[in-house]
């Protein structure tokens, strides 16, 4: 029986056990991440008495200084990431695609400008550039947010969210772009190319209907390994205090919130450990998954 | 060789120039002055004065220009001459937030340390990850091979902010092994470095696996074993020069993950380095200092990507200087 490729691919994909397992993992987190507030009886801001009270019945994962039940903020920690994640990638696979795509197919002299474009980027301390990005574009937004649109508060301090989606999303296309120049480059010379320019093709069809469908398997693959890239990048600044910003959680500062009540006379561990963990393992199951599917939609795989 | 380094040298001056007038406009573009949160209220004259001091009353294009220091000035005397200061002077100007430094005191401060840390995580990183990823290539397809292997993947999912705090709590607060913060005796380095360098020995681990596999098919290697040499002699001898190749074009990002990875690692160990000034820069809207480092750490990675590429053309005989 002959298989299409994307049949190959899943058929390969479902024998790889760490990956189904990574797969399995992040479905659940989302869809706790979902179905939360309408389980727990704790919010994620809502204070109370009992300050660092360990794991118990009460409180699964504890409380912090503040007496927040622990968990809920973990949860509330995961939809943030997991959010900065996928839209962060999502963000850089539509820059990457389309300036590797566009590039490849163009070719000439724009593909040599913005090859170079990508290696100057590439050079970059990407990190200080977001931290730069955030801190004075966010103030610009704010603004304009509050004085010109009149928008409440509470809005405007979404708009750092979404200002770690582009930030974030800006410095992560590099790969992409090169990866799908690459692949256009190569398909771009070949017969059904050809055929559906003589039959008419305008650059923007051929691009749209016969290049991009053939390489999504790699962007697929890629966009999945940005995605830990990028919630790694997230906790980063948020641990550092650039990010998210209190009273909202990520994992990266409610790791920060714990280191801050390292002392030596009483160890809070629950506060590190488990943002720690959930971070970890969520790392883990993208990868797996990022992995599984390289191996999957890799031409060069064995058949089995 | 000359030719070539003259050359790749001389393509990073515009490519300063260009990242330098970036950050220095993205920077300016942002409302709200560094003094806005001085002891308020601060009366307008004694603000214009402070703009004044520091040109900030100036069009955006003689500031940078001033910033530069080329930008022309009279000298009193019916001349011209150029302004004081200036980056192409080597001077990156005063902070507004630490009023009594300038930036290059601060560099001169932070930078050692950062460089230290970061110097010793990289050599960490190659240290462990080397020797793991060659050890899991010759043991492929075995249980040491799918334990390595899964070790590496480990770590690189735990981020130094991961590891810090728990190399803390273990080592410092319940074991009192080692100490848990600052940097004044190499025992004080010990967790920084493999709260940093871990995540990159993972990498490392699995990029020297890749290559070695690869190399291990080559035709060469198996003269090698042909001619009868042990397994150790050919994997080190014969094929380590062109597996190690992955890991040497990975340094390039390597380095700059380092470089500005350890801005997180210092804020768990509270080490004076430079991660702190960055933070407390974007935060105060300190422009010179954020354009300082912005600039300086630009020039360190360039610098050392063409590092990596010479290092790579040396140990690849199938690269020439082009």
């Amino acid at each position: 029986m002959t298989l299409t490729p994307n049949q190959r691919a899943w058929r390969r994909f479902r024998r790889n056990r760490p990956a189904l397992l990574g797969a399995a993992f992040l479905l659940c987190l989302a869809t706790l991440v979902l179905v939360w507030p309408w389980v727990t009886p704790y919010g994620f801001a809502q204070t109370s008495e009992a300050r660092f009270e360990p794991p118990g019945l009460h409180h699964w994962f504890g409380t912090d200084v503040h007496g927040r039940d622990l968990l809920s903020r973990v949860i509330f920690g995961a939809r943030v990431s997991l959010l900065v994640g996928f839209v962060g990638a999502g963000v850089a696979v539509l820059i990457g695609v389309t300036w590797g795509a566009v590039a490849g197919y163009v070719g000439g002299l724009l593909d040599h400008l913005a090859m170079r474009v990508v290696d100057v980027l590439y050079s970059l301390p990407s990190i200080i550039f977001v931290i730069v990005l955030l801190t004075t574009l966010e103030r610009t937004v704010r603004v304009f947010l509050s004085g010109t649109l009149h928008l409440p508060a509470a809005a405007v301090g979404q708009a750092r969210l979404l200002f770690l989606f582009a930030g974030l999303g800006a410095i992560s296309w590099l790969n992409m772009a090169r990866i799908v120049r690459g692949q256009v480059l190569s398909l771009r010379s070949r017969t059904f190319v050809d055929a559906s320019h003589a039959l008419g093709a305008g650059p923007v069809r051929i691009l749209l209907r016969h290049l991009l469908p053939n390489i999504y398997g790699i962007v697929i693959v890629y966009a999945t390994l940005t995605i830990p890239a990028i919630i790694l990048y997230e906790s980063f600044l948020s641990y550092l205090g650039l990010g998210i910003q209190p009273p909202m959680a990520s994992w990266g500062s409610l790791i920060a919130d714990g280191a801050a009540q390292l002392n030596p006379i009483r160890v809070y561990w629950w506060l590190i450990l488990f943002p720690a963990a959930m971070l970890v393992t969520t790392l883990l199951a993208l990868n797996f998954v990022g992995d599984g599917l390289r191996d999957a939609f890799d031409p060069r795989g064995r058949e089995e | 060789m000359g030719h070539y380094l003259t050359r790749r040298l001389a393509g990073l001056v515009p490519l300063l120039l260009v990242i330098s007038l970036a950050s220095f406009l993205l920077v300016r573009m942002a409302p709200g002055g560094p003094f806005d949160k001085e002891r308020a209220p601060a009366s307008p004259e004694i603000r214009r004065a402070i703009e004044a001091k520091y040109h900030l009353d100036e069009p955006r294009w003689r500031q940078y220009l001033r910033y530069l220091g080329v930008l022309p000035e009279p000298d009193g005397r019916g001349g011209w001459r150029l302004c004081d200061g200036g980056v192409l002077k080597g001077d990156l100007g005063p902070s507004f937030k630490y009023r009594n430094h300038t930036v290059n005191d601060v560099l001169a401060q932070g930078l050692p340390v950062s460089m230290t840390l970061g110097g010793l995580a990289f050599l960490f990183a190659l240290g462990t990850g080397i020797p793991l990823g060659l050890y899991t290539a010759a043991r492929r397809g075995e249980w040491a091979d799918h334990l390595g292997g899964f070790v590496a993947i480990l770590a690189f999912c735990i981020p130094g902010l991961v590891v810090g705090p728990v190399l803390v709590m273990l080592f410092a607060v319940e074991l009192h092994w080692l100490p848990a913060a600052l940097w004044e005796s190499p025992a004080h380095a010990i967790l920084p470095t493999i709260a940093l360098g871990l995540y990159f020995a993972g990498r490392i681990s699995r990029l020297m696996r890749e290559g070695m596999t690869e190399v291990m098919r080559e035709g060469f290697m198996t003269t090698a074993k042909a001619k009868g040499l042990g397994e150790r002699s050919v994997l080190l001898r014969h094929g380590l020069r062109l597996a190690i190749l992955p890991v040497v074009s990975y340094c390039g990002p390597l380095l700059a993950d380092l470089l500005t990875g350890s801005f997180v690692v210092e804020s768990i160990f509270r080490i004076p380095g430079i991660g702190v000034f960055l933070v407390n820069a974007a935060l105060s809207n300190d422009y010179p200092m954020l354009v300082g480092l912005t600039l300086v750490y630009a020039c360190l990675l360039v610098v050392l990507n063409l590092l990596v590429d010479v290092v790579y053309s040396l140990l690849d005989p199938r690269v020439k200087f082009a």
